[in-house]
């Protein structure tokens, strides 16, 4: 019921690996950690979600202040590996009509 | 017939429990058969309920309790979630209440209106009271499909 937030950042890039469960006890930390990445200029922000069991709206609000942000700093967000209900809380929102959103395909890469 | 089998949780309105309840609907939903997807949209639609009582019921979180109770039926789950820390009786409750109407705009939506959505979309039933405190009521069917009806059922071979 915890979320481990692991950043790695090179110059251009950060990688966000995302281990645990987003939920209202767990979203200010991910907040906290990935909405400085985004105010970086031209930061490519990869976040890995194959460690996420459970996402719900809380974790939906970071996101979507995050890709605000991005848009605000001309940075830009991309999620992977998410399960595929995870995916589908994005898809139901209509939130991959916005978001650089990629599901994890069985055996391999998407 | 038509007896149900009834469980109630309390827990502080501080957001580090949400997750104990997630834990307790997955094995009460696991033991009545729902499937893994049903499971996990309850998880959900559950925590959506709580989540908005430990950041809007108490002027500010961890002040006051949440009472969850689960009605166990043969063919349906239905969770109540109620942000006075009260105890309650399932059927009065359930006379009192009405039916839910989104009425958010879609800029509200967009902007963190997810939660009520969510229950809405991946519950089968969802009625809100909020005359005392706010109650919401949520119920999801065993999948219909799952029954095995041994009369008049067409085989598919």
């Amino acid at each position: 019921m915890n979320l481990t937030v692991n950043v790695e950042q090179n110059k251009a890039r950060a990688f966000v690996k995302l281990t645990g469960e987003i939920d209202v006890y767990t979203a200010p930390n991910l907040k906290e950690k990935l909405l400085p990445l985004t105010k970086i200029q031209n930061q490519v922000i990869e976040v890995d979600f194959s460690g996420v069991s459970y996402m719900d709206s809380t974790g939906l609000g970071v996101f979507v202040s995050a890709l605000k942000s991005t848009k605000e700093n001309s940075s830009s967000m991309r999620l992977v590996h998410l399960d595929e209900r995870i995916y589908r809380v994005f898809r139901i929102t209509g939130l991959i009509e916005i978001m650089d959103v990629h599901r994890a395909i069985k055996g391999g890469e998407e | 017939m038509g007896g149900f089998d009834f469980i109630e949780m309390k827990i502080p309105a501080k957001a580090e429990y949400v997750g104990v309840v997630r834990l307790t609907l997955s094995g009460i939903a696991g033991r009545m058969g729902f499937s893994y997807e049903d499971i996990e949209d309850l998880k959900i639609a559950v925590s959506e309920a709580i989540t908005n009582s430990v950041t809007h019921a108490y002027e500010g979180p961890g002040k006051g309790e949440i009472t969850i109770g689960f009605g166990v039926y043969e063919s349906r789950l239905e969770v109540m979630v109620a942000d006075r820390g009260e105890s309650f009786n399932l059927n009065e409750i359930r006379d009192d209440i009405g039916p839910f109407n989104n009425t958010e705009s879609v800029e509200d939506l967009r902007e963190g209106g997810f939660g009520l959505f969510l229950i809405n979309t991946l519950m089968d039933k969802v009625q809100i009271n909020n005359k005392y405190g706010v109650i919401v009521l949520m119920t999801k069917y065993l999948d219909e499909t799952e029954v095995d009806f041994n009369d008049n059922q067409v085989s598919g071979r």
